[in-house]
């Protein structure tokens, strides 16, 4: 039983004959009693509130969902002249976006939430989290233009350079010199979404409990051992937790990503080749929607983009799941 | 604090010589202090401007929202709003579908949208374009800068060896929907590839985020061809090209041009045309109207009269606005068919303007 | 030394070296961005800029004072709705958990963070704004509410989860009731995690544009009625950011410099304000 925690189930499991009490049976006054109810009945607000927004979709696609049906997802044609609509390379938009996006945003903000914890002294750690948080709270559209004027023309150059030297390798055979596209969306994707996972991952690692820090650094392991083989493993799950809500930031980002992305409706070959997430197309398109048939496919856009959230979460769960099973998992 | 205490003397200074008996005209009759609308984005420096001086003229404040053509449609049709903006002619399905039954299209300015590129050692209105050669360019059939048809048109002109990179709107606009009609109606094949919308299936290539996105995305892409409104062009100092009108002269982007087009024999009564590629010999090629949307009949007295009295100011008074901000305001037949739309408006049946 | 000893210092070291490059990403962005806001945005802040009244096209001056008013109303309005469904909602997963409840909810909101600003706008359009027959603030912030919830319901349900059990237990075994020991001791140990959840939430609310277009739908005039449409600082932004003039271009940067110190602000008060009531 080494290594194992020791909790209400690990006592109860190892005294046999003795049933744990459950939650429910610990509310034993009128307090609790209250308190359950009302605890209880917001939990519940939120799945009402999230079945009537994928009702409010259903309802507004069910034009489109007529028309097209699941051919909707895997058409390569959205033209709004001939009221033909399919989703595939917005889909694919999206889905590298947030991809490339996430991929070099959970190391770096992992790795600063790690530096902010415990390689920085206590006085000096609000002056950096502090504005790390503000970043968090800066409009989509700033990122945007600051996006647009700042950053992009040194994604040109760099594409260019790319091009130049490693032209023959697919993912750099686009054209660089637009400086807009793919890479531009994903690193600006990468920007807004850092701040969000290194501030919750921030605070995670804080409840770390110092006595286990302490302890493995007291049987001399290097301050890097402690955080790995304990902080880590520790808090494991919250850091998943943040790099979801970061992940939905990266999925659901609509003006900052339509401003530098490109925003052409074609399937993408190279890294450098613009095109529209499913949020930036909806988001840009909608006001000027004209007739019915465009707007709910806009909104079957917007439900199929509902339906790939619910898959990766569901992907995330099963990971979850699988780290965690054969240790006691802290869930459930 | 000091704007509102003007604001307040301008509001008594209006009652007082309201009640000393001078009508100021374009005022509401019928007591509405308040106006809500929505709509088109290009109008929308102007209204502000127009709106603004409305209150101070009338006391009445006039809430306009720039949520897009298409959003100003949907919120008229919901009625959640008195009046709507639009820089495209409501189709005859959404028509239908207003709640308010018949809409009328009063325009109020016309706006020239200009062609701006970025290459290198060509300065604004230096590179000329007919329509043909344009189309084929957002065709993408013309993918060099240095090709034979560009250069047939532009002697002397030192054209570069550089790639032509097409930025087109991204988001649904009236631009595009103006551009597009202006496509359709100089190249069969564009009217039968492509069409004419707010939002289209593009050919190529980099689709910018409204006037401003397509504006600093050519600025910023050498070989870059793209369509903004006139304002966005000078505000940003991109150079633009002349373009060939229907009577084959090149003109660059103004508002005279604009004005031109406007002042065509063939204005139909409801005003719902589209005056691009206009056969006025002065006229720019690619201009639009943008036109009020307002329910011919009305269910409230008061409201409907406002929203006359607005109107009737809009396309009178307002229009001395329009120059100075680079809308080409309404003159002679426009003007007069305009004001003609705003005497249909009706309540319970009885005209509201006489 | 032995061998071994010297490679878990190398790569103690060489961690060391890479956590500081992972800050230095931020720390570079971080400045680049707020270095660009406060460069473009901060000489054109002057008193008049934060109290006047927005002037219209072509004219230089006003400011953005029904904005701010507007924004403060909307948020708070929203963060009124959101703070308590979204840490009751975590307390319910947490405290009280039920195999599959607790589970669902939790899933639900993660999926409601990747749902784009503009179909929650859309969304509190039809639940609010059809069935009210018009624009208002309110509808704003059931806006901004949607929004807030997931974040404020996942951070505060890590928060909790990270609450060691032996605390609960040792309250409940000096008798104080479950509710007591919620609101005393699990929520008190906990406060830092759920502000810093409560300031993001809010910092994101602040900044979104996209869901005020069909809701608060903005006003050019001065409002503070909570049923009629109200005027926000991101929407302004994004008006003046998209449109043709340079005078609007700056004024834009500058409401973001402000938008960032209330940001700032925000979260600043916030913390002191808790840490005066808890016993850290």
């Amino acid at each position: 039983m080494a290594g194992d925690e020791v909790t209400l189930e690990t006592l109860h499991r190892a005294l046999p004959g003795v049933k744990p009490v459950s939650a429910r049976r610990q509310v034993v006054n009128l307090g609790d009693r209250l308190f359950y109810i009302v605890a209880k009945s917001l939990a519940l607000l939120v799945i009402v509130l999230a079945l009537l927004l994928v009702a409010d979709l259903c309802r507004g696609a069910s034009e489109a969902i007529r028309q097209f049906g699941l051919k909707f997802l895997v058409g390569t044609t959205w033209d709004p002249v001939t009221h033909q609509f399919s989703t595939l390379p917005t889909v694919i938009g999206t889905l590298v976006k947030g991809f490339i996006a996430l991929l070099l945003a959970v190391p770096v903000s992992i790795g600063s939430a790690i530096f902010l914890t415990f390689y920085t002294p206590r006085w000096l750690r609000p002056v950096i989290s502090y504005p790390i948080e503000l970043l968090a709270g800066i409009p989509s559209i700033i990122f945007g233009m600051w996006a647009l004027f700042a950053m992009v023309p040194v994604i040109r150059v760099i594409q260019i350079w790319l091009k130049a030297h490693f032209g023959w390798f697919f993912l750099f055979d686009g054209p660089a010199v637009y400086g807009v596209g793919v890479l531009s969306g994903s690193i600006i994707l990468f920007i807004m979404i850092t701040p969000i996972i290194t501030a919750i991952s921030k605070e995670i690692l804080l409840t770390v409990p110092r006595a286990q820090i302490e302890g493995m650094l007291a049987l001399g392991s290097t301050q890097w051992e402690a955080i790995w083989k304990v902080a880590l493993p520790f808090s494991r799950i919250g850091l998943f937790g943040a790099v979801i809500l970061g992940l939905g930031r990266a999925v659901g980002e609509t003006m900052a990503v339509t401003m530098v992305g490109g925003n052409s409706f074609a399937m993408i070959h190279s890294l450098f080749d613009p095109v529209h997430s499913m949020a930036s197309q909806i988001a840009s398109e909608f006001s000027e929607a004209t007739y019915s048939l465009y707007v709910s496919s806009l909104i079957y856009a917007g439900l199929v983009l509902f339906g790939i959230t619910i898959l990766i979460s569901l992907m995330a769960q099963f990971l979850i799941w699988r780290i965690s099973k054969g240790k006691l998992a802290l869930l459930d | 604090m000091m704007k509102l205490t003007s604001m307040t003397a301008a509001l008594l200074f209006t009652a007082l010589s309201a009640a000393a008996g001078q009508a100021l005209a374009g005022c509401p009759t019928k007591g509405v202090k308040e106006l809500t609308g929505a709509g088109a984005t290009f109008p929308y420096p102007l209204y502000s401007k127009m709106f603004s001086e409305y209150d101070k003229a009338c006391g009445v404040k006039v809430n306009y929202q720039s949520i897009g053509s298409g959003g100003g449609i949907r919120q008229l049709s919901e009625m959640t709003v008195d009046f709507g903006a639009s820089d495209g002619i409501m189709e005859d399905k959404q028509k239908a579908d207003a709640k308010g039954g018949a809409v009328l299209h009063i325009p109020t300015v016309a706006g020239a949208t200009a062609v701006v590129i970025n290459l290198p050692g060509v300065k604004s209105g230096q590179l000329k374009l007919t329509p043909d050669v344009l189309a084929d360019i957002y065709l993408k059939k013309i993918t060099n800068w240095n090709d034979k048809r560009i250069a047939a048109v532009n002697a002397g002109v030192k054209l570069p060896d550089l790639t032509i990179a097409v930025v087109h709107r991204s988001d649904g606009s009236g631009t595009t929907f103006i551009f597009t009609n202006y496509l359709s109606k100089i190249s069969t094949e564009w009217k039968d590839k492509v069409g004419s919308s707010t939002s289209v299936n593009w050919p190529g290539d980099v689709g910018g985020k409204g006037n401003e996105g397509v504006a600093n995305s050519v600025k910023q892409i050498p070989g870059a061809i793209g369509y903004v409104e006139v304002a966005y062009a000078k505000q940003n100092k991109i150079p633009w090209v002349q373009l060939q009108n229907k009577a084959k002269k090149f003109l660059e982007p103004s508002l005279e041009g604009a004005e031109a087009a406007a002042e065509i024999p063939t204005l139909p009564d409801n005003m719902e045309v589209v005056i691009t590629d206009s056969a006025n010999p002065n006229a720019y090629p690619i201009t639009g109207f943008t036109w009020l949307l307002i329910y011919e009949n009305q269910a409230d007295a008061a409201k409907a009269d406002a929203v006359a009295q607005l109107a009737s100011w809009i396309i009178t008074d307002g229009q001395k606005f329009a120059a100075p901000l680079d809308y080409a305001p309404l003159k002679g037949v426009a003007q007069k068919k305009a004001m003609a739309l705003v005497k249909k408006i009706k309540v319970n049946g009885a005209l509201v303007m006489k | 030394m032995n061998r071994h000893f010297r490679f878990r210092k190398f790569v103690e070291w060489a961690n060391w070296v890479g956590m500081l490059c992972c800050i230095s990403v931020s720390v570079f962005f971080l400045v680049a961005i707020l270095g660009y806001v406060l460069v473009h945005g901060a000489s054109y802040i002057d008193w008049e800029f934060l109290t006047a009244m927005p002037v219209p096209a072509g004219e230089t001056g006003g400011g953005i004072a029904n904005a701010l008013v507007g924004s403060f109303l909307v948020v708070m309005v929203a963060s009124l709705m959101a703070l308590p469904i979204g840490i009751g909602a975590a307390i319910f997963i947490n405290e009280f958990p039920s195999h599959g409840f607790g589970r669902t909810v939790r899933f639900l909101a993660e999926v409601l963070t990747g749902v784009p600003s503009i179909v929650v706008g859309l969304f509190a359009y039809a639940l609010v704004v059809v069935p009210s027959g018009g624009f208002s603030a309110f509808s704003g912030s059931v806006a901004y509410a949607f929004i807030m919830v997931p974040i404020i319901l996942i951070t505060a349900h890590e928060a909790l989860r990270l609450v060691p059990d032996s605390l609960r237990e040792a309250s409940l075994a000096l008798g104080i009731p479950k509710w007591r020991t919620i609101m005393g001791v699990v929520l008190p140990v906990s406060s830092r995690a759920l502000i810093t959840g409560a300031v993001l939430a809010i910092s994101r609310a602040l900044g979104e544009a996209a869901p005020m277009l069909f809701t608060a739908f903005g006003n050019s005039f001065w409002n503070v009625n909570l049923t009629k449409p109200i005027a926000t600082v991101p929407l302004l932004i994004y008006t003046y950011a998209t449109g043709p003039y340079d005078d609007w271009h700056q004024k834009a940067w500058a409401a973001s410099f402000v938008l960032l110190v209330i940001v700032l602000l925000t979260s600043v008060l916030t913390r002191a304000f808790l840490r005066g009531n808890s016993d850290e």
